[in-house]
């Protein structure tokens, strides 16, 4: 192996500090906006500490008190939660059996390809008519049918990973199944989807997350308390006229806490499932 | 089992994805296709046959020629910036040293805070009057006094493009990462016998490997950012003085904003036939490295 020099181990060291400052401040700086008394943030010079932790806004924009602050961002949360929910269960009902079939047939893969071509579309390209189309339907402003519109981002995604996913599952292993006598649907059942349950939870969870990040239809398809999703009331408390910055940030973390959890814990899932398309290609 | 029924259970097994599919991706783009010749208003009256119009008054229009510019610059500035950042940080988490275990696992970190909130929690960075990036340079002594970052034709698009990097290095960190765990250790410890330097040892041992994956994550990234919207809207909305309004932007106005329906629809294609060929020109190039490297 290469002898690294002691001058090169220095460069070294002082490069993952650099990286680790460029990467934590922001997030640090966010946490500690939530947690200083509006003086601080406000004061010139700043104070970049807090000379008390205030964890008050956390309380307040999570209780749930009638026209408060914490009302609507409390209903913008169940609302996020709700759709992100229905939306990745849908996605992965029409994902499992449908990437089980271009797995198991590729004559028909054609056809996922072009499900999944559409991820060149920018979603203004559709954005009129599923406005006029919700619209007509009494979708709008309604958490059905802001999970439905998901569907455009969910379902190609879930299912091109559910079809690698049961690549990796070889198919001998349900011929030996059927030749002992097992229908498909037995086979599936006890042989397939267990095998498949790690790739369907990665899925899942980047389900969820696509879900929780979405903004452009949320912003267009919501208009109140009804179906407002998280980014949006974020985006609202931004761009109103709150004077508490720390507020702001409050909900930023609020809403952060979640993917984040989801990134730290599920980490080694979620990197196999971002390369394996960087590799495969 | 005969290949037919094969197929037919495979088709009735996607059935149901593709009934969506078409529900919520096709019909809606035939629709944005019809719409962009005619004259509808959002809400209302469906509007008349006017042919080409829309397209050849927007094609025309300084506004649109401008937004492409904005546009492309996002794109080329932020990417290019993603994949140079992404690469080094990966070569040094490729490296030995302690705490690179958990320098690893906070790359996540970025990549997963919603869009939405790296663009406030920007806007709160950049502020004005009480931002941290304002309070840091003049307690540092590199500027006199507060800066409107987002508020200053000169700077914003740069404010934006720094956001988005920050938020988009961390994943071409990882996927590079990945790539260089899958260089073979005989063939680096090989070249270094052969006596090559660092540069060319990377130009020509590592590289190879790298290109692959770095190419979808220059397609992906780059399709992307052509379509950007979310940062945009939260940061500026476009302004200021429309310095930052990208195509997205500018559909949603069109479209939205001023209720023009099937002047916006006109411009989504033209982003989208933009966007395509960019596509199938990257694709091209994919499948060369994919070649080149095997």
């Amino acid at each position: 192996m290469e002898r690294k020099s002691p001058a090169f181990t220095i460069f070294i060291h002082a490069c993952a500090i650099v990286l680790a400052a460029i990467i934590l401040a922001p997030i640090a700086w966010l946490f500690i906006m939530s947690i200083s008394p509006a003086a601080d943030l406000a004061a010139k010079p700043l104070r970049w500490w807090p000379q008390s932790a205030d964890f008050s806004r956390y309380q307040q924009l999570l209780s749930t008190a009638e026209n408060s602050a914490g009302a609507a961002f409390t209903s913008s949360l169940r609302n996020s939660l709700e759709i992100a929910g229905m939306a990745t269960l849908a996605a992965l009902a029409l994902a499992i059996p449908a990437g089980w079939a271009v797995s198991r047939t590729p004559s028909v893969g054609w056809s996922l390809s072009m499900v999944i071509a559409t991820y060149m579309l920018p979603p203004v390209a559709l954005a009129v008519p599923l406005y006029m189309g919700l619209s007509h339907l009494g979708l709008l402003n309604n958490v059905f049918g802001l999970a439905l519109v998901y569907l455009t981002i969910l379902a190609p995604f879930t299912t091109w990973l559910m079809k690698s996913g049961f690549d990796s599952i070889p198919r001998e292993i349900e011929a030996a199944a059927m030749i002992d006598g097992a229908g498909l649907f037995q086979t599936l059942r006890i042989i397939t989807l267990p095998l498949a349950a790690p790739v369907m939870a990665t899925s899942a969870l980047f389900a969820v997350l696509l879900a929780w990040d979405e903004f452009f239809y949320a912003l267009l398809f919501t208009s109140d308390q009804r179906a407002k999703t998280l980014t949006v009331a974020i985006a609202d408390l931004a761009g109103g006229r709150v004077s508490d910055y720390g507020l702001i940030a409050t909900a930023g973390v609020l809403a952060a806490l979640p993917p984040v959890l989801i990134g730290l814990v599920m980490q080694r899932a979620l990197i196999s499932g971002l390369t394996s398309g960087g590799v495969k290609g | 089992m005969s290949s037919t029924w094969m197929t037919t259970r495979a088709w009735l097994l996607m059935l149901p994805l593709l009934v969506v599919m078409v529900a919520v991706i096709g019909w809606p783009l035939v629709d944005t296709v019809g719409l962009s010749f005619t004259d509808a208003k959002l809400v209302g009256t469906a509007g008349n046959f006017v042919g080409l119009d829309n397209y050849t008054n927007m094609l025309s229009s300084p506004n649109f020629s401008r937004t492409l510019v904005t546009t492309t610059l996002f794109a080329v500035i932020s990417v290019a910036a993603e994949m140079v950042i992404g690469v080094l940080a990966a070569l040094l988490l490729n490296q030995d040293f302690r705490g690179r275990a958990v320098l690893r696992a906070l790359m996540i970190l970025p990549w997963a805070l919603p869009t939405v909130v790296n663009a406030t929690l920007w806007r709160l960075i950049y502020n004005p009057e009480y931002g941290a990036l304002n309070a840091a340079l003049t307690q540092l002594h590199l500027v006199d006094a507060y800066r409107s970052w987002l508020g200053e034709p000169g700077t914003a698009l740069a404010a934006l493009i720094v956001a988005d990097c920050w938020k988009n290095f961390p994943l071409v960190a990882l996927i590079a990462l990945a790539a260089l765990q899958a260089v073979p250790r005989d063939i680096t410890a090989a070249s270094l016998v052969d006596g090559a330097g660092p540069f060319n040892r990377f130009r020509f041992v590592i590289l190879p490997y790298l290109a692959g994956p770095l190419m979808v994550a220059l397609v992906l990234r780059t399709i992307e950012a052509f379509k950007v919207f979310d940062i945009i809207w939260v940061m500026t909305r476009g302004g200021p003085a429309n310095t930052t309004r990208t195509l997205s932007i500018l559909v949603y106005q069109e479209a939205f904003s001023f209720q023009r329906a099937g002047s916006g629809a006109s411009l989504a294609l033209i982003v989208t036939l933009l966007v395509t060929v960019l596509a199938v020109v990257y694709a091209a190039l994919v499948r060369k490295t994919a070649g080149s490297a095997a």
